[in-house]
């Protein structure tokens, strides 16, 4: 078993505890550990800038967004948490079975594995010409998103708390 | 034209929130207003050299190929009218100022969404400015925070999300195969008869990913949901225009452009197109809350245009792309109306209504326009796009699908009537007696909509030379 394979089994299990954590907190830190581990994965694959963005954006900036908006949240009581946690293993019980199922077809199917080999990564050199020619608009398309997410921060959070 | 349609706005919005907001709360809707109609005159404007010249100081900034065809500057028309419609209705429905500044701002967010999604010639792009789209509309629905819109918004959100995946998946699988995102290079490998299974599977869930968006059935479980539950702004907005540039012309952008028209992809649009036409058309006719009635109707209009699609020849593209049009035109018109009656009568629920005619004469004349034209009656607007339709069902052999199309049309055609009796005709209601017509605005609004579907039919071979007509070019089979 190669380390790779280890670090993919450890992301999967770390994504399945992220949809079934009893508090959305502990969701959270599940979430950023996934994507930590994707990280290592990445920079492993040859990936390093890809690496480097999941490391600073969806470990830590989204993190700390999530976190922020959950302390903006009224937490649940114990006895609530723990209906929550019961009615969301009933829901998402076939999770488990169809992460098992998808693995079980991919190792038997005959899907050839040169498909899912890295293609040519971008090299340090290459990150401005990437980010400001190749894909400007993408760039330009997260900056509005980020704004209409702020938006979204103070119509639905900020205005509760005053009412 | 892309700084007109996408910089500016982005500028726009960002000084509109710095500080002295109580003077830019007031700036807010003139600004918007200024935006809108400059986006209509540069789509009905747009060979005019006056976009090449004065923008060159902007222009550059961009080094990206937009793609801006006729078939883009037919919806960047309908974005215009429709958010100037909608920003128009919010000024008279919603209340606290605060609330309509904050709509202003994600109303000019989803239209730099929408004019980027018909712009973009790069299917990563296209899913970005489909998240723009999508993230302002799940705020807009869920504005007012009450309980039912939030529901609205969470069951948009969750299947929209579901799309997200399948289209974020096709995309993954697309840029293994070609090595590259942009629509000429995944057309090289993905149209034709040599495509691989997994650009087939690729194809596939980028389809259906899209259905979703569009409210195709049977993905369109969140639709009456989310337009019923929203303000009257904001479902203008979506019912008018947004689901239709998010799911449907992204649909038509992608099939003829990119992934191309074989057998499978005929059969799939047109079986999904028919059975949206019917099951839209039943289920309206059982509902008795106006703006479900108007989300049924939606799913069943969207159908005939996934039909004429289907068809793949010329005149059945040709039609999707004016019903497209017209559509977003009656559309929103019957839901500025109904926003007019719930104002002044503060419920949506038709069996306590009856006889606004008498009372709100524009609202009810404007009201039968609209529904005529939707139910393709001559001359209205509807009418012809019906037709074309209809017409390359029965040209290009498929019977079947024509006579649905036509028995559905009558179909339409009693859920409207059975509206408008009982919403508009005979006599007033108990306790509606005082009720006024609309407000100055929303009266205007229904006029210049009611307007352009007569004008549009009356004048129907120019608009067709004009503006349906040339679309043939993207047509290369």
């Amino acid at each position: 078993m190669t380390l790779n394979t280890i670090l993919l089994i450890i992301m999967t299990l770390m994504a399945l505890y992220t949809v079934v954590a009893r508090s959305l907190l502990k969701a959270t830190i599940g979430l950023a550990v996934t994507s930590a581990v994707m990280t290592i994965l990445m920079f492993n694959l040859d990936s390093p800038l890809a690496a480097v963005f999941e490391l600073s954006v969806c470990t830590g900036l989204i993190t700390v967004v999530f976190a922020s908006a959950i302390a903006l949240t009224k937490p649940l009581t114990h006895k609530e948490t723990i209906e929550v946690s019961k009615n969301k293993f009933r829901r998402y019980w076939y999770l488990p079975v169809i992460m098992v199922l998808s693995g079980v077809f991919m190792a038997f199917s005959n899907i050839p594995s040169s498909l899912f080999q890295p293609q040519a990564a971008a090299g340090a050199e290459d990150v401005r010409h990437v980010l400001w020619n190749a894909r400007q608009l993408d760039l330009f398309g997260q900056i509005i998103i980020m704004l209409a997410g702020a938006f979204s921060i103070v119509i639905l959070f900020k205005e509760v708390r005053k009412k | 034209m892309s700084s007109i349609l996408i910089l500016i706005p982005l500028f726009g919005v960002m000084i509109l929130n710095l500080p002295f907001r109580s003077v830019m709360k007031r700036l807010a809707f003139w600004f918007a207003a200024v935006l809108f109609l400059v986006q209509m005159i540069v789509a009905v404007f747009h060979h005019s050299t006056i976009w090449g010249s004065s923008m060159t100081i902007f222009d550059p900034f961009f080094k990206v190929d937009f793609l801006t065809d006729n078939l883009s500057f037919i919806v960047l028309l309908a974005i215009g009218v429709v958010s100037l419609t909608s920003l128009i209705v919010a000024r008279y429905t919603l209340k606290d100022e605060n609330e309509r500044f904050n709509f202003i701002n994600l109303l000019i967010i989803a239209s730099i969404g929408m004019s980027g999604i018909v712009m973009v010639s790069d299917i990563f792009s296209l899913y970005v400015f489909l998240e723009i789209t999508a993230v302002s509309a799940f705020i807009l629905i869920a504005l007012q925070k009450e309980r039912q819109a939030l529901e609205g918004a969470f069951k948009y959100i969750f299947l929209s999300a579901i799309a997200t995946i399948m289209m974020l998946s096709s995309i993954a699988l697309l840029l293994l195969l070609t090595g590259g995102t942009s629509f000429a290079a995944i057309k090289a490998v993905v149209s034709g008869p040599g495509a691989s299974f997994f650009g087939k599977f690729a194809v596939g869930l980028f389809l259906c990913g899209l259905f979703i968006k569009g409210g195709v059935v049977p993905f369109h479980g969140w639709l009456p949901d989310a337009y019923s539950t929203a303000p009257s702004a904001v479902s203008v907005l979506l019912a008018g225009i947004i689901t239709k540039v998010s799911g449907i012309y992204t649909l038509m952008r992608i099939v003829i452009s990119v992934f191309g028209f074989d057998v499978h992809i005929s059969h799939i649009l047109m079986f999904a197109g028919a059975v949206s036409i019917v099951t839209g058309a039943l289920a309206a006719l059982g509902q008795s809350d106006f703006k479900r009635m108007l989300a049924y109707s939606s799913i069943s209009q969207v159908g005939y245009i996934v039909l004429g699609l289907g068809t793949g020849t010329m005149l059945g593209i040709l039609g999707a792309a004016f019903h497209l049009f017209n559509h977003a035109i009656f559309k929103t018109l019957l839901f500025v109306n109904s926003a007019s009656v719930e104002r002044e009568t503060g419920t949506r629920n038709m069996d306590s209504l009856g006889g606004l005619s008498a009372k709100m004469p524009v609202t009810g004349a404007t009201s039968v326009i609209a529904f005529l034209s939707t139910s393709g009656i001559p001359p209205l607007a509807g009418f012809w796009s019906k037709l074309m339709i209809i017409v390359a069902l029965w040209m290009s052999s498929n019977y079947a699908y024509a006579v649905i199309a036509v028995a559905a049309s009558a179909l339409t055609l009693a859920y409207f009537l059975s509206m408008q009796r009982r919403v508009f005709f005979g006599k007033v209601a108990e306790g509606l007696e005082n009720i006024k017509e609309a407000p100055g605005g929303l009266v205007f609004v229904s006029i210049a909509l009611a307007a352009i579907t007569i004008g549009v039919g009356l004048a129907f071979p120019v608009f067709y030379t004009q503006l349906i007509e040339p679309i043939k070019e993207l047509i290369t089979w």
